[in-house]
């Protein structure tokens, strides 16, 4: 919704961009220098097998986990580092990795949604508290936000008393009312049954198309094919192939992408 | 049965109600701040402050309350440095000695009960709360701390009718609450069944009520773990 002045003031930055990260937990080296960058509207689907560093590089953006080396930038804010010994860093302003951090919507697979706030409290939370906006504008803003994703008339209901579909839209509001910059999803359907997986696909949907920008660590390939403009192939550590979904999931030309692909695509 | 005598023992009994109370609400209240505090620096993840905790936990429930009770009130007159200091002005006071003991005892004991509610906090929902860009004490006062002593207030219950009952120790150090009474009333009619029959009612009511109060606020904050209503 703030797109248009975003470019107008904010020129060609890119609205994430990544370069170079390096993350290791003990001696598993999980992500070997990955470089991204996503732009105002895009729609980037990260995909790749279990322990490729999809979730691993996109917790790196907003800081859940912090790399061992290599640069966030978000709007052209370089999140600063510093060394805490050991060879180990550390974010050099926690101030500033709030900040960023309250302009980044997350999606997790698990929902993640505080268990002792009704719905609509869980949308309004931050938005009170974080960019301390009025009450009656924040509440006003969530109701429009759950009837859009279709759960308005759970708004005074607990997390616990919805089905996982339900409980994933809640989610999925409560990053919109931070009005992000952009959105992160890790892997927001991989924990729902079947039969739930498309009420979620459906809403993720319906915000590509009005021009979010989006980052997905997904393994429904068929949304991927179809909703992203750009899709990532994370294989150890490393992003094996990209390009527009047509060329990644078409024509392949990495063997290792291929044979995940065929694995995966009915 | 000697109704009169019975009714007359409650009544005079019932004079030590306010000062039970008093001492249960002091300590509980006082014991539940040191036990936050001491539950946190429990999780400080600073060495030295987790094992001073861990040591102190470790005297105050290891050891007799009447023993910590004594060291405190004939224990600390010996040292003339504090009978010189402005501490003598509470510690010369059996009350204050009391609340004292009562309240360092029932810190040791709530600081493991909250602690376990901490780490009862499911770790994703702290992670969105820091992915909001909430932290330090905003993350602590609006997620951490709501969802812990939710988890830990059916234990936490169960520390405050102890503590209702353990104030009767203090009729030990000259009290004159609803056990100190009672003691007074024995010495005099030495019909020690009926005195102390009438004290246990006593205490099984006020506890009974307590229970109920604990149970309402359990039941307030736990909508969210009951079926919808629709």
């Amino acid at each position: 919704m703030s797109s248009t002045l975003d470019q107008a003031s904010l020129g060609t930055r890119p609205t994430i961009e990544i370069r170079d990260l390096h993350k290791r937990f003990g001696a598993l080296e999980v992500l070997k220098g990955v470089s991204l960058e996503a732009r105002d509207g895009d729609v980037i689907s990260i995909i790749g097998s279990s322990g490729s560093g999809k979730s691993t590089m996109l917790r790196c953006i907003n800081l859940l986990e912090t790399p061992d080396s290599g640069e966030v930038a978000i709007n052209g804010e370089t999140i600063r580092m510093r060394g805490r010994g050991g060879g180990r860093v550390e974010p050099a302003d926690r101030a500033q990795v709030d900040r960023i951090r309250s302009r980044l919507g997350m999606v997790f697979q698990s929902f993640n949604l505080w268990s002792h706030m009704t719905i609509l409290e869980n949308v309004i939370e931050a938005p009170i508290h974080v960019l301390k906006r009025p009450r009656a504008d924040c509440v006003a803003e969530a109701e429009a936000i759950l009837a859009r994703v279709g759960i308005a008339e759970k708004r005074h209901h607990y997390p616990a008393h919805l089905s996982g579909g339900q409980q994933q839209r809640a989610a999925i509001a409560r990053a919109l009312a931070m009005q992000p910059q952009a959105i992160l999803f890790d892997e927001p359907t991989s924990a729902l049954d079947p039969e739930l997986v498309g009420e979620v696909l459906r809403v993720m949907r319906s915000l590509a198309e009005e021009g979010r920008t989006m980052l997905i660590v997904t393994h429904e390939m068929g949304f991927a094919r179809d909703v992203s403009n750009h899709t990532i192939f994370l294989d150890q550590g490393r992003i094996e192939e990209q390009g527009p979904p047509s060329q990644v999931f078409g024509e392949p030309r990495s063997e290792r992408c291929r044979r995940f692909l065929s694995g995966h695509l009915k | 049965m000697d109704w009169v005598f019975l009714l007359d023992t409650l009544h005079q009994l019932l004079e030590g109600v306010p000062l039970t109370l008093e001492l249960a609400a002091c300590s509980i209240g006082a014991g539940a701040l040191l036990a936050l505090a001491l539950a946190l620096l429990r999780q400080s993840g600073v060495a030295p402050v987790a094992w001073f905790v861990r040591g102190y936990v470790f005297a105050f429930r290891g050891s007799p309350l009447l023993v910590q009770l004594f060291l405190i009130y004939y224990g600390l007159s010996q040292f003339p440095e504090i009978r010189h200091s402005f501490l003598w002005v509470f510690l010369r006071q059996p009350f204050w000695c009391a609340i004292l003991a009562l309240t360092l005892n029932t810190a040791a004991y709530g600081s493991e009960v909250i602690r376990g509610g901490l780490q009862a906090v499911p770790p994703g929902q702290i992670e969105a709360a820091r992915a909001c860009g909430m932290s330090g004490f905003l993350l602590f006062r609006r997620i951490i701390l709501p969802v812990a002593l939710r988890q830990a207030l059916p234990a936490y219950g169960n520390e405050i009718i102890i503590m209702v009952k353990t104030t009767s120790l203090a009729s030990i150090v000259t009290l004159m609450e609803v056990t100190g009474i009672a003691a007074r009333l024995i010495s005099e009619t030495f019909r020690a069944f009926e005195v102390f029959t009438c004290a246990g009612a006593i205490y099984l009511v006020l506890n009974f009520l307590i229970a109920r109060g604990v149970g309402l606020v359990e039941y307030r904050l736990s909508s969210h773990l009951r079926p919808a209503q629709s």
